[in-house]
């Protein structure tokens, strides 16, 4: 048996009121929020957390023999992004990591190509959706990122049961390298090609799997042309009850990691021995059938969709501009920070992406970071701290002042000063609880600085 | 661990110093060279006559040639020597050690820092050593900051209370600094603009940090017994001590940022040496590193001028005013003088070299007649620190 051994999803925190473009722009918005990257985050830091997730909530610790990340907006071109993944994981260095990067269509073939594949692969995707402001790509979009372990067994949560695809070359939706937004051809033009290839693969799908389409219990349809997903989801003969809601009035449409993130909610949703289809829409169509298994039924997702897409914290539209770069604010008047040194990161590849400490000979409590004196490592990343004090520094450079900043201790041992992230300084006090992120600190010279932050642990987000 | 001092073998024979502030007419020759010929006269000498130089700045040069160049001195040993913000005060240690080892008859420590020169207000990071991206990137007025929720905490004290005392340390540092030709900020600050500053970081206003500043300062430095030789009234070095923290307290779960455990360590040491019992009330006066105004109050009790949990009420009570107890920075402290970090040290050494020699105004009289004098610097933050102490005597034994 092959199918979804462990799946989860990561939603940044920050929420935009599409009313606030509205009030700005004049024009565009809409209802509802998106969720929106942090300005400390990228697709591969959204990776990692998505990835840390679902490797957590894999039965038995099962880890991946291949890491598979793919993006529309890599933060490295020529560079694999996906090594940065592989080191916070702390995966073997036997273990590939490849990247699938550059369309939509990409993260749900790295899917399917897994599953038809062999091994266990971690499949991991993840985008930030861009667009200029007052835009229908600004609005709807969504930032997040999912990941899929891919693997055989009894710990399998939902089988493949059918695959089919259609594919044929028109240009509904295109962005040339380094264009920050994407550009559409007239909305109907896309439905007239989608809905035919769409159909055209749900048949060849249900006859792979031996099912009709009243046997599918949830209908995940994904895709970026809202019209074409919305008039195909009426149209394969599934009952309005067992079309899954798409949280695009929530999170909006996260594009590459939209089909893994609906599909994740599904399988946290889903009872033993359900048919769930995952249709997605991208440059053709593809139709990927599943069934679930008993394994569902004792799965402990680590963090679940619905309790992040509950997590939400607003954002000002300007801030949400700022991140973007689509706004140039007034940087703090403090030199920017040198680039990293590729070599010196080389050697503390454990302690700067893993976040692995050191043991202190003197005490056997952590040593964080390590000093050459350290006599073992301990793994640092899932554990949480208590803040022992704060402080929120106006002065010192960050792409998005001011910094708070907060000396954290950690359950069973260890204290590190450290940069919060997703945190109001008004909202914190001694004592309250963190935990670790893996973060984009700056970048100078085209490098990104990646390392952890620590941030307030909502208990709400927890099972 | 030995440290046995050098006490009442070596002598500051002359000292000279420029005045501090935004020198956009100066560069760090400029400010060098006058400082050096300040001392130079104030000895009674010519840098003909100095065996050796030890040169401080942190960021304004590398290398000996930094000094020997603008001043041209030629053949000479020159050292440089950097210690974060105990620069300076490093630099009139190696002199020292140098003279008392009786390497050299005669030499010079020289304390110099350009920084208005880098087009950011605030001081910016030395030398950039490549890294791999992960230290921590906030400022010393954040790490500071600390300080205040953390002491309010520990001995009970009201942060409002706690905001008159460091407010009550600004005004009293520029009231000082208000009668000192060569400081930069040359006016007495009110309490209410103090408290009503702009925050940098955590509590922390404009007024509860150091000013920034270029500036230089000199000292000349002989064996004790030749110090006559130069001037009547020689200050003898009675105690040097420096400590490199290791950054134990950023790690160690019982640091509690009300303490700085290496300046602790430097005072007992340099008490030590020197033979001082009770700092209080032997020492005629003391210049500390008030670079925030939290700093200042936590000395206190790290160098023995209050018991632990007291300093904020010996600071209300004035015991370190002019005129108080114990007059801390007499001068007006790096509130007043702004922080070149390389000219610190030598700048706190030069009021000591002021004050018992009795060349300091009336106005900045201390209000006692004692022979003592107590100088400190700390460089890094909470936790991680470079600690110096030193104290000198007009008088042998």
């Amino acid at each position: 048996m092959r199918g979804i051994v462990s799946a989860a999803t990561y939603i940044p925190r920050a929420r935009l009121d599409r009313s606030a473009i509205t009030g700005f722009v004049g024009s565009g918005g809409g209802r509802g929020t998106r969720s929106v990257a942090s300005y400390d985050e990228d697709t591969t830091t959204m990776g990692v957390e998505a990835a840390r997730i679902a490797l957590r909530s894999a039965p038995g610790g099962t880890r991946p023999d291949a890491l598979w990340f793919s993006t529309v907006a890599p933060a490295y071109l020529d560079k694999t992004n996906a090594t940065a993944i592989h080191a916070a994981l702390r995966l073997d260095h036997d273990v590939p990591a490849i990247d699938m990067v550059g369309a939509v269509r990409s993260a749900v073939g790295a899917l399917a190509t897994a599953l038809k594949s062999t091994g266990t692969t971690l499949v991991v995707a993840s985008d930030i959706r861009t667009g200029l402001p007052g835009s229908g790509d600004e609005a709807s979009g969504g930032d997040a990122a999912a990941a899929a372990l891919v693997g055989d067994g009894d710990g399998v949560l939902a089988e493949l049961i059918g695959t089919a695809s259609a594919t044929e070359e028109f240009v509904e939706r295109w962005r040339t390298p380094g264009d920050a937004r994407s550009k559409q051809w007239e909305e109907r033009f896309g439905e007239t090609k989608y809905l035919p290839l769409g159909d055209q693969a749900w048949r060849e799908g249900l006859k792979a799997a031996g099912i009709e389409a009243g046997d599918v219990d949830t209908l995940i349809v994904a895709g970026l042309h809202a019209r074409a997903v919305r008039t195909l989801k009426g149209r394969l003969g599934v009952a309005k009850e067992a079309q899954a809601d798409d949280l695009t009035a929530t999170i909006g449409n996260s594009g590459a990691a939209q089909p893994l993130l609906l599909l994740t909610q599904a399988l946290e949703k889903a009872e033993p021995g359900k048919v769930i289809a995952l249709v997605v829409l991208a440059d053709g169509a593809d139709v990927l059938l599943f069934r679930t298994t008993d394994a569902v039924r004792s799965w402990q997702p680590a963090r679940s969709v619905d309790a992040q897409v509950a997590a939400g914290a607003e954002v000002p539209y300007g801030k949400f501009l700022a991140w973007r770069g689509t706004l140039t604010v007034e940087p703090p008047r403090r030199p920017e920070p040198p680039r990293v040194s590729a070599s010196s990161a080389g050697r503390h590849e454990d302690w700067k992406f893993g976040f692995v400490g050191g043991v202190s000979p003197e005490t056997g409590e952590p040593q964080l970071p390590p000093l050459p004196n350290s006599t073992g490592s301990v793994a640092m990343a899932d554990v949480e701290g208590t803040i022992a004090t704060f402080t929120v520094d106006r002065i010192a450079y960050s792409p998005s002042p001011p910094i708070v900043f907060a000396v954290v201790d950690f359950d069973g041992g260890g204290r590190l000063p450290i940069e919060l992230t997703d945190a109001k300084v008004e909202d914190l006090s001694m004592g309250d609880r963190v935990e670790m992120t893996f973060r984009r600190l700056f970048t100078a010279d085209g490098i990104h600085n990646y390392f952890w932050k620590a941030r307030p642990v909502l208990r709400s987000t927890n099972g | 661990m030995a440290s046995n001092g050098i006490k009442d073998r070596v002598a500051i024979v002359g000292m000279g110093c420029t005045q501090f502030g935004e020198r956009f007419d100066k560069g760090a020759d400029d400010l060098m060279v006058d400082a050096s010929n300040d001392a130079f006269a104030s000895a009674g000498v010519d840098k003909y006559t100095i065996d050796a130089y030890w040169l401080g700045t942190a960021m304004s040069g590398n290398s000996g040639i930094t000094l020997a160049r603008p001043l041209q001195v030629e053949g000479k040993p020159v050292t440089h020597v950097e210690n974060f913000c105990a620069t300076g005060s490093e630099a009139l240690r190696g002199a020292a050690y140098a003279v008392s080892s009786g390497a050299y008859d005669i030499a010079m420590a020289v304390g110099v820092e350009k920084v208005k020169d880098s087009g950011y207000q605030g001081a910016v990071g030395a030398g950039k050593v490549p890294t791999d991206g992960t230290d921590r990137t906030l400022t010393a007025a954040a790490m500071y900051s600390m300080i205040v929720p953390a002491y309010a905490k520990k001995f009970g004290v009201a942060e409002s209370e706690l905001r008159d005392v460091l407010s009550h340390i600004a005004a009293k540092n520029h009231y000082n600094g208000a009668r000192n030709p060569r400081a930069q900020f040359r006016k007495e600050v009110s309490t209410e603009t103090i408290c009503g500053a702009p925050k940098m970081a955590g509590s922390l206003g404009v007024f509860d940090c150091a000013g920034v500043a270029d500036g230089a300062a000199a000292a000349v430095v002989v064996r004790a017994e030749d110090a006559h030789k130069y001037t009547d009234k020689p200050l003898y070095v009675k105690a040097l001590s420096l400590v490199a923290g290791t950054g134990a307290g950023l790690s160690d779960p019982e640091y509690d940022y009300t303490t700085f455990p290496e300046v602790a360590a430097t005072a007992e040491d340099a008490y030590r040496q020197a033979g001082v019992t009770d700092p209080r009330h032997e020492l005629a006066m003391a210049e500390v590193h008030d670079c925030f105004t939290p700093t200042e109050m936590v000395l206190m009790e790290d160098l023995g001028f209050a018991e632990r949990g007291t300093a904020w009420k010996e600071v209300l009570a004035g015991t370190y005013d002019l005129g108080g107890e114990l007059p801390v920075n007499p001068d007006g402290g790096l509130k007043s003088f702004g922080h070149p970090i390389g000219a610190s040290g030598l700048r706190m050494m030069f009021e000591a070299w002021l004050q018992l020699r009795g060349e300091a105004p009336p106005e900045r009289a201390l209000g006692n007649d004692r022979r003592l004098a107590l100088t400190h610097n700390l460089g890094g933050y909470p936790g991680e620190m470079v600690s110096f102490v030193s104290i000198f005597g007009t008088e042998k034994g």
